[in-house]
């Protein structure tokens, strides 16, 4: 059942002649819901911002929350629903700071029957409103997620300089293709920056290693080996090393090394050869 | 048409590409690099693909091509400056440019020749090599 236009002016009217009272017991509603995780100052503010919307879009006829009136109720909204969002509140809790203004307006209203359709018009409007702040507190959600989604990739992947001529990956992580790629095009990209003939990629890190995990890291070798630069792979566990003979993984004539140590040595060992007679 | 340079630096040949590979390019530039190893005698080839943005089947084989050439004509050839995007699509097409040699870049490819060649013919060679290509590097 929609609000009607009458209906709206009506409520406005109510709202504006009741203001500090209906504040006062919607105030103390969401405080209940919150638990005293926000202070009541704090809260108090947030729930005469509301309100004035509420007045607002109802005193400029808006009868759907879609209507332009509405606008800067829409715009509140999405305000406290983001900020709960982002302080940890749960959408309950989100969804009650505009519930309780329900629960408070009823007592101001009368006995007869027009009062009570005029509150279950006014009580749609104020559902539609809760709802909308779901919809904003999903979406802000979901945003902080994709944010540390990606922030989780950058941190996952650096490229380290382990010696003059020797760059090193190491591996942390579930190593699925989308990061394989980022890991690839980074290790890469550092080849050619730094000049690096040899790279070591060290799975210490890695939790587990199936075929597609291999398949990342030996194509990542060959692409290396394309672009005239050496790989290593270290930091096989044992038990890494009996999956990978299990699984009947080839690395063929790539130099493989238990630990990092062990792989800088060798690269050490191989270019070393042919430094001191350079000089 | 167009053509790629071939210039003589030392005991090697610097090839790099500044243009599209086309097939007829690539072709010619097989031509005229075993034309230039015959009449030079160098024993090195560099080829340097650091403009290329796209390297297709085609000019893949043609540089194993020119490698086995060269090989032939007793000159060692190194692919130098691929770049990141050509090596991941390459890897992905399943092409790992099997018996070309490749380096990071022009400097370190000269190195790879210089210590190929010193391995043939001990050090002695190697450190005459080495003065020789001082000046290359820095030209270059």
């Amino acid at each position: 059942m929609a609000l009607s236009a009458e209906e709206a002016s009506r409520f406005a009217v109510l709202l504006e002649e009741n203001q500090d009272t209906l504040v006062g017991i919607w105030t103390d509603r969401v405080a209940e819901g919150l638990r005293g995780r926000l202070s009541r100052t704090e809260l108090q503010r947030q729930t005469a911002d509301l309100f004035k919307g509420f007045h607002l879009a109802l005193a400029g006829g808006a009868t759907d929350l879609t209507h332009e009136p509405a606008d800067e109720l829409r715009a509140q909204l999405t305000e406290l629903s983001s900020n709960r969002a982002r302080q940890g509140f749960s959408t309950t809790e989100t969804a009650v700071s505009v519930f309780s203004l329900k629960e408070a307006i009823l007592p101001k209203l009368g006995d007869d029957v027009a009062s009570l359709q005029d509150y279950i018009a006014f009580s749609a409007f104020v559902d539609a409103a809760a709802l909308f702040t779901f919809d904003s507190y999903v979406r802000v959600r979901e945003e902080l997620i994709a944010d540390q989604a990606e922030q989780l990739l950058e941190l996952s992947t650096p490229v380290v300089k382990l010696w003059e001529g020797v760059v090193a990956v190491p591996l942390v992580g579930t190593l699925d293709s989308a990061r394989a790629q980022v890991v690839m095009e980074r290790l890469l990209q550092t080849l050619v920056d730094t000049g690096s003939p040899y790279a070591i990629i060290d799975i210490t890190g890695v939790p587990a290693v199936d075929t597609q995990v291999a398949q990342h890291v030996l194509k990542t070798v060959v692409a290396a080996r394309l672009m005239g630069a050496d790989c290593i792979i270290s930091g096989i566990r044992p038990q890494i090393a009996q999956t990978i003979v299990a699984l009947g993984i080839e690395f063929g004539d790539i130099a493989t090394k238990a630990t990092l140590a062990d792989a800088l040595r060798y690269v050490l060992n191989k270019s070393g050869s042919r430094k001191p007679r350079e000089r | 048409m167009e053509r790629v340079p071939v210039l003589k630096i030392g005991d090697i040949l610097l090839v790099s590409i500044q243009i599209d590979m086309e097939d007829q390019v690539a072709l010619q530039l097989q031509e005229d690099l075993a034309d230039r190893i015959v009449s030079t005698g160098c024993h090195g080839v560099i080829i340097d693909i650091s403009a290329l943005d796209i390297v297709d089947s085609f000019v893949g084989r043609t540089l194993a091509t020119i490698a086995s050439i060269s090989r032939v004509l007793d000159a060692e050839t190194v692919v130098v400056g691929m770049r990141p995007a050509v090596a991941i699509t390459l890897v992905e097409l399943g092409l790992s440019l099997p018996g070309i040699r490749t380096a990071l870049n022009v400097e370190l490819g000269m190195d790879l020749l210089a210590r190929q060649r010193a391995e043939e013919y001990g050090d002695e060679d190697d450190e005459d090599e080495d003065e020789a290509d001082t000046p290359a590097v820095t030209a270059s």
